[in-house]
């Protein structure tokens, strides 16, 4: 294979890990403190659009994603609020909140964007060539030759890592995640913590809408994140709840759906439906494969009234 | 000596039912204090008062001379108050260092520094003779171990005033002994401590008064000095408690159960290592061990949960091949399982539902599928009465009753069944003097009936009073079979720890 073909397969792996891993770890934030959120998918869903609807109407792509991410900042508190102080269970708010990203992007998306050939295009995130270091062979291009979210997302890896175990409020959101009895009894307040993680989850998932919306496609089409908020879900569980093993599952993640691309452009006598499988095929495959094998945080999805709210 | 807290007229309500009332209690500078109490008396609830996790409806708390209310443990921390619970509030994926410092900011930075941590923790280890590594994961801990963890998160918290749940129930002797030497550092160096328990010997080997506690009030506060252990259990139940004993002698020479070689393991790990045994007719053979040796495993294997390696099972002289549960409870098996809430009873369901769970395929029960709620019924209020279970009626959920006739339940649906033989594993966990001597009183008599009964427990006093052989589990392993007569407690300790003698036991 030539060198140009290997660098566009990078290049185009990585643009698509984007995505998948800025929603991987707001995921992770939320699931290290216990907060299971499979509504991710319908989080970034409202993320595309917002960033889109952001962009038009504000008339810079900076702004469609500051827009984006105060919409799906909102949209974690409220999730927040519904398994948080309500004690809804997490798996119906979480579903329920897939349904209605896809029901509110889609009327708003036709009603504000338009559809088909007509919907409104925006200027997408630019392309920043870091000179020097995209210079590298083959990886420097792919790694170095992408858009500012992407060199945010690489950025936010160790981030996490360090405000996970190097910081007291780290150390809080874990034991959190294990037992927030314990943690209460110690004077950790539990429910704050899980709103910040919540706002942390669903501001990054802003981000990853923006990703695809900003990022790659310039535009809002329906239904447009199909199925990524899983896969990046899956690619926590795959990362074993660690920041940089949710960046690689991600990597893997992005990197077979680039390859399924690449598939169908060879033109293989596949029908592509098959090949638009291939990476929700590895998903299943890996999670079936290590899922038994790594511990997720002991109180996942666990409701929790604090001590002091039980007083008064 | 000067009171460091006192409690005067306290009252807690949940609904109607009052949990405290009107508590009076001086404690003083230094001492350690024991609260006694059956389960249900209220002393969780004091406890949970003093530290904060509940507040009181009525009364008031002197700590240090001044009225004092906590709406939260962090308050109850800050004021020098720490408890150390009888489930641990441990987070067993974090290092010990890291459960000590949670919560807390070292000089007001945001970031955590491990080392430093370590350090200061290392420093009080040393200085209360707790020895634990600040390093290492909790969850590679023993439960001893476990223990001083909490202690020391108390005590890096400064807490001058030290409450302990029931903190010997998890214990093995040897660990009982450590932990009785560390609070002898902590009185030497002027913390109190109150000792919660319903353990007499303990008390009196450990404490400087005692308080007592029967159902929510307060019967008494006296020196240890000149009060027996009769005394106090009259105290604590309201009348007096005899203590179950074992008719020795009539044991038929007949083998009941015969188990050679057992081997069983957890994924790739050995659990149970060549288990041999035998119970005959009508005969008690208890098993005594600490807590995670494989009793769990050993109970399960012999019911049909859990697969064995290799090794042979014989009733009645047949070899049982892959057995499952419910071909087990058909050849005459019954089973108690160790954790009543997880798997003895569906809590949600009702008490005549429970009670009918294992014969609900029956003839008796049903016919076509279709069960008869009024033979149900009619069997359910027949063991209420023969059990004396205590319930508004054969259709409350049994999640309500306490835990006490919880397991009153499970006992009569076992021997509902007119077992050959009884797997009991911790019959009496967590039940208080009155339920377990019911408990010991039923099985007893079970045994006379001629059925044979496999009694794992980790509490010795029981093993060894109820009885007629005694074995000992130490990391999957039987230690070694005696009779009552040869039975003493250091030997049984010993064995417990792992330190085996060199004379062998015939098995």
């Amino acid at each position: 294979m030539s060198e140009e073909v290997i660098v566009s397969y990078l290049a185009s792996a990585i643009r698509l890990s984007v995505p998948l891993l800025l929603a991987a770890l707001g995921i992770l934030f939320m699931s290290r403190s216990g907060i299971l959120n499979i509504g991710m998918e319908g989080m970034v869903l409202i993320g595309a659009l917002s960033g889109v609807v952001g962009a038009y109407y504000f008339g810079s792509a900076a702004a469609g994603v500051g827009f984006a991410v105060v919409v799906t900042g909102l949209v974690g508190l409220l999730f927040g609020f519904l398994v948080i102080t309500t004690g809804a269970d997490q798996v119906v708010i979480g579903t329920a909140l897939n349904l209605f990203g896809l029901g509110i992007t889609t009327v708003f998306g036709r009603s504000l964007l338009g559809m088909g050939q007509e919907a409104v295009r925006v200027n997408g995130i630019p392309s920043l060539r870091i000179p020097l270091l995209s210079d590298i062979p083959y990886v420097g291009e792919a790694l170095f030759d992408q858009n500012v979210l992407a060199y945010a997302s690489y950025l936010l890896v160790p981030a996490a890592a360090f405000v996970f175990y190097k910081t007291n409020w780290g150390l809080r959101v874990r034991a959190v995640g294990e037992n927030p009895l314990a943690a209460d009894t110690l004077g950790v307040r539990v429910h704050r913590i899980w709103y910040i993680c919540c706002l942390i989850g669903g501001m990054l998932a802003g981000v990853a809408g923006c990703s695809l919306s900003l990022g790659i496609l310039n535009q809002f089409t329906e239904n447009m994140v199909a199925g990524r908020g899983f896969i990046a879900l899956s690619a926590v569980i795959f990362g074993k709840w660690t920041p940089l093993g949710t960046m690689g599952a991600s990597l893997l993640f992005g990197g077979a759906d680039a390859l399924q691309l690449r598939f169908q452009s060879f033109g293989i006598k596949i029908p592509y439906q098959f090949m638009l499988m291939f990476p929700y095929l590895l998903t299943m495959v890996a999670l079936a494969w290590f899922s038994g094998k790594s511990k997720q945080p002991a109180a996942t999805a666990a409701a929790y009234k604090s001590l002091a709210d039980r007083n008064g | 000596m000067e009171p460091i807290l006192e409690i005067r007229g306290l009252v807690k309500r949940f609904g109607s039912f009052v949990a405290n009332d009107r508590l009076n209690l001086a404690i003083r500078q230094g001492e350690i204090h024991a609260l006694l109490g059956e389960n249900g008396a209220g002393k969780s609830t004091l406890m949970n008062m003093l530290s904060g996790m509940l507040e009181p409806d009525e009364g008031e708390i002197l700590y240090k001379g001044k009225p004092v209310r906590f709406g939260s443990p962090r308050e109850a921390g800050s004021a020098g108050i720490g408890m150390v619970h009888q489930h641990f509030m441990l987070i067993p994926a974090l290092t010990v260092a890291e459960n000590v410092l949670l919560g807390l900011k070292q000089d007001r930075s945001p970031f955590f520094r491990f080392k430093k941590a370590c350090a200061e923790i290392r420093e009080l280890s040393d200085r209360f003779g707790l020895d634990v590594r600040p390093e290492a994961k909790v969850s590679d801990l023993s439960v001893g171990q476990q223990q001083r963890v909490e202690i020391i998160k108390t005590l890096f918290r400064g807490a001058e005033f030290i409450i302990l749940d029931e903190p010997t129930a998890v214990l093995t002797p040897s660990e009982v002994k450590d932990l009785f030497r560390v609070l002898r550092t902590l009185k030497e160096q002027g913390k109190t401590i109150i000792f919660i328990s319903h353990k007499l010997q303990e008390i009196r080997e450990i404490c400087d008064r005692v308080t007592v506690l029967r159902l929510g009030r307060l019967i008494g506060t006296h020196s240890l000095d000149g009060i027996t252990p009769a005394d106090l259990a009259r105290m604590m139940v309201g009348r007096d408690v005899a203590a179950p004993v074992r008719k020795a002698g009539i044991v038929s020479q007949t083998n009941r159960l015969k188990v050679t070689g057992l081997h069983a393991s957890e994924s790739g790990v050995p659990v149970l290592k060549d288990i041999s045994f035998r119970i005959r007719e009508g005969e008690i053979l208890g098993i005594a061990g600490v807590d995670g040796n494989g009793q769990r495993e050993l109970s399960e294997v012999l019911f049909g949960l859990r697969s064995k390696d290799a090794g042979i099972i014989e009733l009645d002289g047949e070899a049982l091949q892959r057995q499952q549960p419910r071909s087990m409870k058909e050849k005459g098996v019954a089973y108690i399982p160790e954790d009543r809430h997880k798997e003895g009873l569906m809590l949600q369901m009702s008490v005549e539902e429970n009670l009918i769970a294992k014969e609900y395929r029956k003839r008796r029960f049903s016919k076509g599928g279709i069960i008869s709620r009024r033979r149900m019924r009619e069997c359910a209020d027949e063991q209420i009465k023969s059990f004396a279970i205590k319930t508004s009626g054969a259709s409350v959920p049994v999640g309500r009753l306490s835990g006490g006739n919880q397991q009153k339940v499970i006992l009569a649906r076992e021997l509902m069944l007119n077992p050959k033989v009884i797997v009991a594993m911790q019959p009496t966990r967590g039940m208080d003097v009155g339920a377990a001597e019911y408990v010991h009183k039923r099985l007893l008599e079970a045994s006379e009936q001629g059925c044979s009964i496999l009694l794992i427990s980790t509490e010795l006093e029981e093993v060894m009073a109820l009885s007629d052989r005694i074995a000992v589990l130490y990391k999957g392993e039987l230690l070694g079979t005696m009779d009552r007569e040869s039975a003493d407690r250091d030997r049984i300790g010993q064995l417990m720890a792992g330190i085996r003698p060199n004379a062998s036991f015939a098995i």
